[in-house]
């Protein structure tokens, strides 16, 4: 199971695209296996504040261990794969 | 016309240089190298800020943690931890190494993050140091333009004064990077700081390259970074260049130097004191020194030549005992020449020095330590800073200056034209100490070239030491020359001579006249008695004459009688 926490600006470009692309990512390589909690930043700035976000959007990967961060759109797909550990799935 | 209003520094200079401060509610760009002190100043703004203005700030830190930068500036006594717990903010917000960026982003978490902050704690000032860093995370120019301006409108949204902080290039110190070149003119106010070695020595340097709405000095003014933080050392704007003047004078220490010069220096004048190597300029500032001590007053003496001891030692020797006041702690004796540094730095540590020990005269001996390798662009300017500060603080300042000894020093006139430091047309008063060499001596020989506002003595004066003293004596001029040393004790002792020839001429002249004279008396005298003698001799002729005349009668009626006076006779029967 892959936990995800999204943190994202509001509808800001970037954070829109960012959903878009981890849900189309999901889909295609984690049927099933996925879990997104999104945060907004604009909602919840002592939270992001607290988890050290800055950049949005900010992935991260809660689980498996280890926890990673992928900020971006996550547009580059092969760059967010290889950053989660998918690249086997990928191929 | 009012321009934007400012938001002061507290960096005494920089809000000089900017006419009170960074623009209000707008964005400035600070652009420095490594090491050009970019931290220092972003802090100290914000400091100064939640300190001394109640505007709140928050440091956002991009490249060091909030941590280290606060350790780092633990040595500024600004009480950051104090200041932490509601005025001031670190946010660390150094990107992670090991960030994998896949795709665009944005600042707009950040600024959500801050916009929480800033409403809590009722920010007015934002510092972004080291924005590079992330910036250099976007992927092209159009982003990292597109985040900028982001940036920078979000800022002018919340009417907050922003400072920005980016690195510049290696080679151009003026320039920001290529990709963020675009800044610089956003921005409403630029700060250039570099840092050069010169000849080994470091300067460092600020200029505010552009300012939005408002004046400001164009130039370079070199900065040092010292025990509080920044100091900019800003040439005096015309504005405050009206010091007090006093009438009230000073004692050389010299009593026949106070009377050449009227009664003395002038309280807060700058007197300057030139002269070859061993002319007695570390003596008569020394004099100087130890009269002011003896009026109570407190005094700072820097040495660049020897050690403050010695000095000591050495001014003991002529009688000038200044070990007292260094033991009663009103006499501060310092030996500047371990300071290594530029023109700036030894300018920042004298005032430091002068205002921690709350002096009232300082001596610099010599002022020319300042022209030292790398210095000699710099050292005029921070001269004459230091005369014009020195002057505003009612500070009396006596510095000495080594001439050349290899300029043709027997002619009064040409070593004087030697002016590596243009000290002399500064100074109030300016005495020259030469040697005159004569007769197989050097003595030291003292005029006063200049000294405003009171009428001197024109007169050159042998300067003579010993170990009852200093004093002055006046030089014989002898054929348009001057005579000192041997050759004056000489003409005063052969003009002593002559004095006591005409001395024991006239002595004898007078005896002589008295012996006449009482010659003339006792010929009056005898001839008085002569003349009595005389008188007396005539008086006893006359006598004699009336008793011979009587005898006469009376022996003719004697002698009638004898012969039988019948007549008589005759009468008688």
């Amino acid at each position: 199971m892959f936990k995800f926490r999204l943190y994202v600006a509001g509808d800001a470009q970037n954070s829109v695209d960012a959903i878009a692309n981890l849900t189309a990512i999901c889909r295609k390589y984690l049927p099933d296996r996925y879990d997104i909690e999104i945060m907004d930043v604009f909602l919840v700035p002592a939270r992001a504040l607290a988890d050290g976000i800055f950049l949005t959007p900010t992935l991260v990967k809660l689980a498996p261990a280890p926890i990673r961060r992928i900020i971006g759109s996550l547009s580059h797909t092969a760059l967010v794969l290889q950053a989660l550990g998918l690249e086997a799935s990928a191929a | 016309m009012r321009g934007p209003t400012k938001a002061p520094t507290g960096i005494a200079g920089l809000d000089e240089m900017t006419d009170g401060g960074l623009p209000r509610g707008r964005t400035t760009l600070l652009v420095g190298g490594p090491g050009s002190g970019k931290t220092i100043l972003a802090l100290q703004f914000l400091v100064h800020g939640a300190r001394d203005c109640k505007e709140p700030g928050i440091f956002v830190a991009f490249e060091e943690t909030p941590k280290r930068i606060v350790a780092n500036a633990e040595g500024f006594g600004w009480r950051l931890a104090e200041l932490q717990r509601k005025s001031l903010l670190f946010l660390d917000a150094q990107p992670l190494p090991d960030l994998v960026h896949a795709g665009n982003f944005d600042l707009s978490g950040m600024l959500a993050v801050l916009e929480a902050k800033i409403g809590a704690m009722k920010a007015r000032r934002i510092v972004f140091d080291a924005l590079d860093i992330v910036l250099a995370l976007l992927p092209d120019a159009a982003a990292i333009r597109r985040e900028m301006y982001r940036l920078h409108s979000w800022l002018v949204a919340h009417e907050l004064t922003g400072l920005i902080t980016l690195k510049s290039g290696a080679d151009d110190a003026s320039a920001v990077r290529h990709p963020f070149g675009f800044v610089q003119f956003m921005v409403d106010c630029a700060v250039i700081l570099n840092h050069s070695v010169v000849l080994g020595v470091s300067q460092r340097n600020m200029r505010v390259q552009k300012y939005r709405g408002s004046g400001f000095h164009e130039n370079e003014s070199p900065f040092l970074i010292g025990k509080d933080g920044f100091n900019v050392a800003v040439a005096r704007t015309l504005g405050n260049s009206d010091a007090k003047v006093s009438n009230e004078r000073v004692s050389s220490g010299v009593k026949r130097l106070d009377t050449m010069l009227g009664g003395g220096y002038y309280r807060a004048s700058s007197v300057l004191i030139t002269g070859f190597a061993g002319t007695a300029k570390t003596t008569l500032s020394g004099a100087f020194a130890e009269a002011a001590c003896r009026r109570g007053e407190r005094t700072v003496f820097i040495s660049f030549d020897s050690d403050a001891n010695e000095v000591i030692r050495n001014l003991a020797s002529v009688g000038i005992r200044l070990d007292r006041y260094v033991k009663n702690g009103r006499l501060q004796m310092i030996s500047a020449r371990t300071i290594v540094g530029s023109a700036e730095t030894y300018l920042v540590r004298i005032k430091t020095l002068v205002k921690e020990h709350r002096a009232r005269c300082l001596v610099i001996d010599p002022v020319s330590a300042l022209s030292k390798a790398g210095n000699e662009l710099t050292a005029n300017s921070v001269a004459e800073r230091l005369i014009d500060w020195s002057k505003a603080g009612r500070t009396t300042l006596v510095c000495t200056r080594l001439l050349d000894e290899t300029s043709n020093q027997f002619e009064g006139a040409s070593p004087l034209q030697v002016s590596p430091l243009q000290v002399s047309t500064l100074a109030d008063t300016w005495i020259h100490l030469n040697y005159l060499v004569q007769a197989g001596e050097r003595n030291r020989g003292l005029s006063i070239i200049k000294s405003r506002g009171t009428a001197h003595s024109n007169q050159v004066r042998e300067l003579i030491l010993s170990s009852a003293g200093v004093t002055l004596a006046d030089a014989y001029t002898a054929g348009g020359e001057v005579l000192m040393g041997t050759l004056r004790w000489q003409k005063e002792n052969s003009e002593r001579r002559a004095h006591e020839i005409t001395e024991v001429a006239g002595k004898h002249k007078r005896v002589m006249l008295d012996a006449e004279a009482a010659e003339l008396e006792v010929r009056v005298k005898s001839l008085q008695v002569e003349l009595l003698a005389k008188q007396v001799e005539k008086t006893l002729l006359a006598r004699s004459t009336e008793s011979r005349k009587g005898e006469l009668s009376q022996g003719r009626s004697r002698m009638r009688e004898l012969r039988g006076a019948d007549a008589a006779l005759r009468g008688r029967k």
